[in-house]
């Protein structure tokens, strides 16, 4: 596939149902409507090879997780993944269940990895089946969606 | 010599949390100990008091993996205490999507947990920077097998779409035609995988194993069959527990099993496909015997050749069921619940999974008991520690760790969906 016909994605990742965890769904609803029509509002959860095969066609890609990283929840941290390994990977735990850090590392080994390829992790507070968003992530989620907008770009 | 302890803080490409400790005395292994110290998930006693029709959505969710295995295992089990025997093309979908979990757990565990072992990587991604195009297939074919799951099940991890009876909804056949063409191009992926694998080099580690697996008159099994051995074992899967036994052991949170008759066995990719091998369709026989393998596999290094042909006949089976595929008059059929005992046991990715449920009038469960591949295979595992493991004791301790967790790697063990530490202790005396 060539440049120009390559795919610009914003892609939400989590679990809907597990409280805030749905961060990246819930910034892509946020998103509808508000960016270019060439650019694709994805959900996803998180499948290796499924993720893997949205970034091998992909230009320009944003990616949106929720994370525990320690950090007050709330807190979105911006990592440019085209050019620095995302930090989770350092000290990974991976399994079967291989994560986002591991599926954008395997996406650069293979050459496939987006030029351009942003991840914005949004810190949760709690991740409860069938909980909604905490009040700290739902203005996260707000703040990055209007980020995103703005910029008019993944 | 003093006692060494080797210890691995972090250990990648294997599931759950589990240990390995060897005891030497004199140069030789004395004792290998599988340690899995994973927290008990309670899952049976979880299902106690929930509706019949709630097991297959319940128990798909004790592993990401293989989340159909305990699907069908559930289902066949409380449609075994009904009454229900499910046929024709409902049947034949339920094997379709058994084809599809076979296919991306197998690819995902070759390519990225299991290859590097042998081509001397330390993780999957190092590997793929130098094999770029077996890795790159080995994610196509997980994502053929995604595919089956998604379009039969609604969705690629825990399918939606099994129930009591059939399914909620079952595909139009021009539905399956583009997943047909996506199966052709991953049975070839899959041959060639055969190849890529049966290339690789493989210790000479033998053994008499006890393998137990289902058969199946007809079929190489996923669904249904007797429980058999190559021990002359033969039975129902309502006779299982007659003929084996579950005992607590200090050093796992995962219950050893052990056969009444014969003590420990093997089951998973080798079992089954030494007491099935005639039962695979030709193009995966023809295909094992260019490997360099025989109707009946005992080394367990070998196992990764024995999962690519697996893969390569999920593929050639899954193309065989869309050929032959009639829209059924209904996804499911109706039921009425009733007391009873339900039991079954189906093939997942790693073996023998058997389920059990008692069932009250009102259709809620009183009583269930699961015993999963893994659990079956500890004591397994812990004698390919003891015996091979004492060839490797020569090395230096980071190649004879990796050789140690490669042992354990053969067999897959899905320990849980958690994350792992594996500490691998050597005392030696």
């Amino acid at each position: 596939m060539s440049g120009a016909t390559l795919r610009r994605l914003v892609i939400g990742l989590g679990n809907p149902y597990r409280g805030d965890d749905a961060a990246g769904p819930a910034c892509i609803a946020e998103l509808r409507g508000r960016l270019p029509a060439d650019i694709e509002l994805i959900e996803s959860d998180g499948e290796p090879a499924a993720l893997l095969a949205l970034l091998g066609c992909a230009r320009e890609v944003c990616l949106i997780d929720a994370c525990a990283s320690g950090l007050p929840a709330g807190t979105v941290q911006r990592f440019d993944v085209a050019t620095a390994i995302l930090p989770s990977l350092a000290g990974a735990t991976s399994t079967h269940g291989i994560g986002l850090a591991e599926a954008i590392e395997l996406a650069r080994a293979l050459g496939v990895l987006p030029r351009r390829c942003v991840v914005y992790a949004i810190e949760g507070l709690s991740y409860g089946a069938g909980e909604s968003l905490s009040e700290p992530v739902r203005t996260a989620v707000r703040a990055v969606a209007e980020r995103i907008a703005c910029a008019g770009a993944p | 010599m003093p006692n060494r302890t080797i210890r691995v803080e972090q250990l990648t490409r294997v599931e759950g949390e589990g240990g390995v400790r060897l005891l030497v005395r004199d140069g030789r292994i004395e004792r290998a100990e599988l340690r899995i110290f994973e927290p008990p998930r309670l899952f049976e006693a979880l299902l106690r008091g929930r509706e019949l029709t709630e097991a297959p959505d319940i128990t798909a969710r004790i592993c990401g993996i293989c989340p159909v295995a305990y699907q069908m295992s559930a289902v066949h089990a409380v449609e075994s205490a009904l009454g229900i025997e499910v046929s024709g093309p409902v049947r034949a979908l339920r094997r379709l999507l058994y084809c599809g979990e076979w296919i991306e757990s197998h690819a995902l565990h070759i390519t990225l947990l299991h290859a590097p072992d042998f081509l001397g990587y330390a993780s999957g991604i190092d590997m793929a920077r130098e094999h770029p195009d077996a890795v790159r297939r080995g994610l196509a074919l997980k994502q053929a097998g995604n595919d089956i799951l998604a379009l039969l099940g609604g969705r690629e991890i825990h399918p939606v779409s099994v129930r009591v009876g059939g399914f909620y909804r079952v595909p139009r056949k021009r539905d399956l035609a583009p997943l047909a063409e996506r199966l052709k191009w991953a049975r070839e992926a899959a041959l060639e995988t055969v190849r890529w694998t049966s290339g690789f080099e493989f210790p000479a580690c033998d053994r008499d194993y006890t393998f137990v697996a289902l058969r199946h008159p007809a079929e190489y099994p996923f669904n249904e069959g007797r429980i058999a051995s190559n021990q002359g074992l033969d039975i129902a899967p309502g006779e299982f527990e007659a003929h084996i036994d579950e005992t607590q052991v200090r050093r796992s949170t995962a219950l050893h099993a052990q056969l009444r008759a014969g003590g420990a066995y093997l089951t998973g990719p080798l079992a089954r496909y030494s007491l099935n091998f005639e039962r695979l369709s030709p193009i995966a026989q023809e295909a094992a015997r260019a490997a360099g393998l025989t109707a009946r596999c005992t080394n367990p290094f070998r196992s990764i050749v024995v999962r690519a042909v697996e893969v390569l006949y999920a593929c050639d089976e899954a193309l065989r069921i869309i050929a032959e595929y009639e829209e059924p008059e209904a996804p499911a059929c109706e039921f009425e619940p009733r007391s009873g005992m339900g039991i079954a046991a189906t093939e997942a990715p790693r073996g023998l999974l058997y389920h059990r449920y008692r069932i009250g009038a009102d259709g809620t469960i009183s009583e269930a008991r699961i015993v999963p591949p893994t659990a079956q295979n500890q004591a397994a595992i812990e004698e390919d520690l003891r015996r091979f493991g004492t060839q490797f004791l020569r090395l230096p301790q980071e190649q004879l760790r990796q050789r140690c967790e490669q042992l354990v790697r053969n067999h897959d063990p899905c320990i849980s969906c958690a994350t792992h530490f594996l500490q691998l202790e050597v005392l030696e005396r």
